[in-house]
This record gives structure tokens, sequence and C-alpha cells, in this order.
């Protein structure tokens, strides 16, 4: 690969700064105290802190999950900050009360908290280290019955939601990293779609990690009653620190009979640096429960950051006629290691799914797509359709595809596509030699790459994704 | 002033000399013939013109339009005129092909300060330029090259200097591969083409092409040096006494 092809891909991380803000912290490690302290500092009910300590009590007894296609030193789970928060910590009655440093740090990373700045029609929550800051447009969605605050807010005012949903689709059993975000979990956001209503603007949280050492452990609860829709969108950075942090969310989402939920993320964690040091590990749990007839989950991600990847937002189509999807981009450089995909599983009648995933590697970095389709033994007419494209930039990086077909009953149809090629020399030698530059050049091959996946985002967000993935690649390609 | 003078032009590719001190002078409104066996360094010659990264020039210079072409970035050459259809084009999947003709149309046109085009202006443009090669327009939604048998792609490689309209163009073995029908749509794509403001380089080791494009001058390359020039009845000289008795004369 030469050395133009190298620099285009090489850019560096625009959001790696961190904030200069007194932080009130929870003592490193992890215990009972500790996750007693959490929950107290949270002023949250007794069932809660139930919940947490049986998850940390099933937790102890996993083991880290080692089937990934990823390498790492094993994690000192002791070593981690499980709660990190700006101070003072008081009840926010405005946004002008928000520390101005922190609104220059969001504003910096181009999501103004002000809402008559913030992007129309969209509404914001943002999540800073373990607090959410605000949450935009609060008051107007409550107009129409939507709820949409930060998931601890939702635990002290609609508790009885909260305790019927959480941990519904993803049980705190579920996996070694979900079980450790039961117990240790601090912010998230809560959405809520009464029967009946079509949220009229996208619902978006914005998570920032700026505490070093400090991990992110999220938790996003989404429920779209009958004939419900919603879209809602989900942007993460951290600042640049050498040591690995450890970013474990997990998020549910139920759709009852006929409803839509539509979830998008642009994940652009910090990766670590050319040679690997530092970035995030972003072991995460997303998984839909498509509950009623008809329902429709929709997710659609651009992962382009963390040090390692590791996640497969997943639809469980229980409802007759329900439909998943997945839509995905992975990019990977340098010493970056995506294993990600989806899981699909079809349990009621006439359930259909479709899978898109691309993944672009540059640099030396390992891109996995790793996918579950299950036809159950009820699900007659169930429908699946894969493809999983791969790009390879440059002859260091690596990508693999390991499908999963489980066909329980004669009457599923499940289809499956590969592809595998790479952007060359050759290929930038033609774009140059009809004047074409080399950034145009890789952002057009690899919006040609992404185009399936980037029309189902929604359009402010398909122009970001668009960016940031010629900003990541620059330098890599020529 | 000529349009491109090479003097004493040295490349090598991987270490290995492949040009040793090549001599051409290409003036507005000519057609050149470069001919020779394969491995005479032809391909070598067009590439280092157009700028490809394998090569490094290890010597002599060149001038186009009176300016030292290799101070020029191969996308700046582009700008600058020079246009090459490749011998071997890639493929490139996902990208329209349309698209990337207005990408490239589009940023020809910036550079020299022209009108761009929206698709659906450019769309009026490929139209009426497509006819030069007498392609379906079904292609222009086709991915670059992608599937294309290899007659389709050297006609692809046609439609981009029509939409370009470069000032030398250099066709790199646009011949090979080609039935004689799909020959003649190119030569008569080409001899439209041709005007009094640029010039044509064929790149070829066979006479056939230059029964339907004419050349003014014709080059033996043999060795990574232009051994012989002479006028178009050399070419059938070549044809008939084969390229030993140049060869012994070099
Ligand atoms: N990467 C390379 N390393 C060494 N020799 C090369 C390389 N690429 C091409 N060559 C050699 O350069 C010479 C000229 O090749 P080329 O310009 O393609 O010839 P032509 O187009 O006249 O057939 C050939 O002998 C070929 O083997
Ligand atoms: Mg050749």
């Amino acid at each position: 690969m030469s050395s133009t092809l190298q620099q285009l891909v090489n850019q560096p991380y625009r959001h790696g700064f961190v904030t200069d803000i007194e932080t009130e912290v929870v003592p490193k490690g992890l215990s009972e105290e500790v996750i007693r302290l959490i929950s107290k500092k949270k002023e949250e009910p007794e069932w809660l802190l139930e919940f947490r300590l049986s998850a940390y009590r099933h937790w102890l007894t996993l083991e880290a999950p080692d089937w990934a296609a990823v390498s790492h030193p094993p994690i000192d789970f002791q070593e981690i900050i499980y709660f990190a928060q700006p101070k003072p910590k008081k009840q926010l009655a405005s946004l002008d009360e928000v520390d101005p440093e922190l609104l220059r740090t969001f504003e910096k990373l181009g999501v103004p908290l002000h809402e008559q700045k913030i992007m129309a029609g969209v509404a914001v929550d943002v999540i800073f280290d373990s607090v959410s800051v605000t949450t935009t447009y609060k008051a107007k969605l409550a107009e129409i019955g939507i709820i949409f605050c930060s998931l601890s807010e939702a635990v002290k005012e609609h508790p009885e939601l909260v305790r019927q949903y959480l941990g519904s689709v993803v049980p705190p059993s579920d996996n070694f990293y979900a079980a450790l975000n039961s117990a240790v979990f601090t912010e998230g956001s809560f959405c809520f779609i009464p029967k009946g209503v079509k949220c009229p603007m996208d619902l978006s949280t914005y998570f920032r990690i700026n505490t070093e050492g400090s991990g992110q452990f999220e938790r996003t609860l989404i429920v779209a009653e009958e004939g419900a829709s919603v879209s809602y969108l989900e942007g993460c950075t951290a600042p640049q620190f050498d040591t690995n942090q450890l970013h474990a969310a997990v998020v549910e989402l139920v759709a009852l009979d006929n409803a839509e939920i539509k979830y998008s993320t642009v994940q652009n964690w910090y990766a670590g640096d050319e040679s690997g040091v530092g970035g995030i590990y972003n072991f995460v749990t997303k998984r839909g429960l498509c509950r009623g007839v008809n329902s429709k989950i929709s997710w659609t991600q651009v992962e382009t950051g963390s040090a390692i990847t590791w996640k497969y937002p997943s639809c469980v189509l229980l409802g007759d006629g329900s439909v998943g999807e997945f839509y995905s981009v992975a990019l990977t450089n340098h010493m970056q290691q995506a294993d990600t995909g989806t899981k699909m599983v079809h349990v009621g009648r006439n359930t259909r799914s479709t899978i898109v995933s691309k993944g672009i590697s540059a640099g030396r970095s390992s891109n996995s797509y790793r996918g579950l389709v299950k036809i159950g033994p009820k699900a007659m007419g169930a429908r699946n359709y894969s493809q999983c494209d791969s790009m390879l930039i440059g002859d260091q990086c690596s990508a693999n595809t390991y499908p999963t077909v489980e066909v329980q009953n004669e009457n599923g149809v499940v289809e499956h596509e590969a592809s595998t090629s790479r952007i060359g020399e050759d290929q930038m030698f033609l774009f140059a030699s009809r004047g074409i530059g080399q950034e145009e050049a890789v952002s057009m091959i690899i919006n040609g790459f992404c185009r399936d996946v980037f029309m189902h985002l929604p359009l402010e967000f398909a122009v970001e994704a668009t960016k940031l993935l010629g900003l990541k690649l620059e330098g890599s390609v020529g | 002033m000529k349009l491109l003078q090479v003097k004493g032009l040295k490349a090598s590719v991987d270490g290995v000399q492949i040009l040793k001190g090549v001599d051409l002078e290409i003036g507005y409104g000519e057609v050149h013939a470069i001919m020779g066996l394969n491995g005479s360094g032809k391909s070598t010659l067009s590439k280092v013109l157009a700028g490809h990264p394998a090569y490094t020039v290890t010597g002599g210079e060149v001038l186009f339009e009176g300016k030292n072409l290799f101070e020029l970035a191969p996308e700046e050459r582009a700008r600058a005129g020079l246009f090459l259809a490749f011998q071997y084009p890639v493929e490139v999947p996902g990208v329209s092909n349309s698209a990337f003709l207005r990408l490239a149309y589009n940023t020809q046109q910036a550079s020299k300060g022209g009108e761009e085009l929206d698709p659906l202006e450019f769309d009026d443009l490929v139209r009426e330029r497509i006819k030069v090669v007498e392609m379906d327009p079904a292609f222009l939604d086709r991915s670059v090259n992608e599937g294309f048998s290899g007659g389709e792609k050297k006609r692809n490689e046609i439609l981009q200097m029509a939409i370009l309209s470069p000032k030398l163009a250099i066709l790199d073995e646009t011949d090979s591969g080609l039935d004689i029908d799909a020959l003649r749509i190119v030569a008569n794509g080409v001899n439209s083409l041709r005007s009094e403001h640029n010039a044509i380089v064929m790149v070829t080791h066979y006479q056939r092409l230059l029964n339907y494009i004419v050349p003014d001058f014709v080059h033996v390359m043999h060795a990574g040096r232009i051994v012989k020039t002479g006028g178009k009845e050399l070419a059938l000289e070549l044809e008939e006494r084969g390229y030993d008795w140049v060869r012994a004369a070099a």
C-alpha cells in the first residue's frame, strides 16, 4: 500500500480532548459496597438495588467470553471507576445551570445543548460520564404522552414502567457484560411512546466518556406501545487516553402490536493510536423484542471507533408477521478489532428479517461479521435475506464472515450473499487519471460500497456518517 | 509550442529500469502510433506520463504545453488535459458509471472555471456523447466496469475520453480484445473526437487499428527506447517484415 493510501486512512481523532471539570468519582473497583453506593447516590428504590445485586452475584459466577475474533489482555475489573459525575450534583432547573465548561464541550463536539440551536426537530439526551446532563424538548414531547428522559429520572418518575420492562429483553443473566451492566449501570435514556402515537421528531442520545479510567455502563430502554413509532439516534465519543476504557452498554427495545422502532447509531469512540495504545473496549448488548403482531425493529449502525467492538444488535421476532432489520457499516483501521453482526431469531409465523453488513478494513485491523439466523419450529413462512460485503484497503488488514443459520422448520427461506473486494492502487489511479482527488475518490468508493446501509439512516446522520468515514480513511488509500 | 515534448525519459519500476531514454514530440492536431513488441515499454511510458505511483522517473524531462509535467500530481495532469485509456481498465464496484463520469467531468470543469452540471444536465450530456461509442445507456447505471466484457470496458474508456475532451489522449492497446465491429465503433468514436486542438497517441502492436485511425507518425519502441519513427507506411512495413529489422538497425 502506498504512503498516500496510508495517510488517507490515518486521520487523527478529533474528539480526543478532555474537559477540565471537577468530577466526583466513586473509588475504583467493584464490590457489593460500590453497587450499594451507586444505588444510594442515585436514590434508587429497593427493587432496583436488588436487581443490581442479583446481577452482580450472577456475574461473579461467569467468565469473560472468548469466542469473538478479538484479542486483548484480560480486563482488571477492579481497576475501573464505575461511577463518575461532573460536580456539583444538584437538580438542574434549566440549561443555564449546566456548567459552562460542559456546554462548551458539547459545542466543540457539534452537539449544542441549547434547544434553539439544536438540529431542527431532534430531541437530545446527553450523557456525560455517568450522568445525564440534559434532555431537550422534553416538555413538548410530554404533551403527547411521550416520555423521553434519563433512565434515573424515569426510575423516579415512572418506576412502574421501568420495572415492567427493564431486563425483559436482555435479562441480567444473558451474558457476562450484560450481567456487569445490570449490576453497575449508571445512566442511559428512557423512551416510552404510548399507544397510537407516532413520535414527531427523532429522539437522540449523545454519550461522552470524559474521566480517565472510568467505564461507561449505560442502559437504554425504549418501549413502543401498540401502533406507536419512533426513530432513535445514538452518537458517542470519548477523549484520547493511553489506557483502555470499558464501555459495556445494554440497549433494550420493545415493540408491541404494529409498533415500529428504528434505532440508528454512529459510533466514534476513541479507537486508540496507530500502534493500538488506548481506545475504548466497546462490549455492547443490544436487542429488540418484536413482541406484538406486525411489529418492526430496525437497527442501523455505523461503527467507526473503539479499539475493540463486540456488538450484535439483534431482533427476537416473536409476534406473527413481525420484521427485523440490521443495516451495518463497520470500519476498522490501524490496530482496531471489530467483531460485530446480528442475530435474527424467528419465533412467530411469517416473520421476516433483512441483514445488510458492510465491513471496511484498513491498516492492520481486523473486521469480522458474525451472524445468526434462527428459524424456530413454529416460524412457518419465515424469511431471511442476508448480504455481507467486505472491503479491504491495503494488504495488511483482514476481514472474516461467520454466518450461522439454524432452520428448524422446512418452511423457512434463508438467502445469503457475500463478497470481498479491495481498494487498490489501480482503482485510486483510475480516479486520479480522470482528475479526481484522493479524498473524493475514497469517499466515492466507500459511499458506493455503503450505499445500501446509508440509505436507511436519517438524513443528517447519513451526512455525518459519510464525512466520518472520509475522515477515518484519510491517508489510507492511494 | 508543442503539446508534448519528451526528452531522454528514463523510468524504473520496483528497481528495474524500463524506460531507457525516450524522445518524443507531439504537436496539436496530430495522431501518433507507438508500436512495438510486448514488453518493449509502451504501457510503462503511458503510465509514467499519466503519473502512476508505482513508477519512478530516473531521468530526462517531459513538457506538457511547455510546463514540467512531473511537477503535477496525476489528478492535476488530468485536469491539464492529459488522458490515458487503460490497457486493463479496473472495476469499481458500487460506484455507478454515471456518478463517476459526472464527478470526473465536474472536477475538471471546476479546475477550469467552467460550468458544473447537476445530475439531470449531465445526463443530457452523457446521453449525447455515449452515441460516439454506440453504448447502451444502461451501462451508465452499472458500477464502473463491473462485469463488463473486455470490449465494453474499452468502449467505456473512450466514453470517458468523449466526456472529458482531453488535449492529449493516450490509448493503450484500446484495440486489443476487440472484435472487428467493436474495433470499427471505437475507431469511429476516436476519429469523431479528433480536432486541431488535441492529439491522440495510439499504443498498439497491430497494424489493423491504423487502417481505421490513420496516424501522422508511427514510432517503434524497443527495449525502453523509441528506435525508429516514420509515416503511416512504417506500420505497413512492420506488418510485412516484423520487428527484427528495426531492432537490428537500432
Ligand atoms: N513491477 C515490475 N517489475 C519489474 N519489471 C516490470 C514490472 N512491471 C513491468 N515490468 C517489465 O517492464 C517491461 C515493459 O512492460 P510494459 O511497459 O507493460 O510493456 P508493453 O506495454 O510494451 O507490452 C516488461 O519487460 C515488463 O516485464
Ligand atoms: Mg502494454
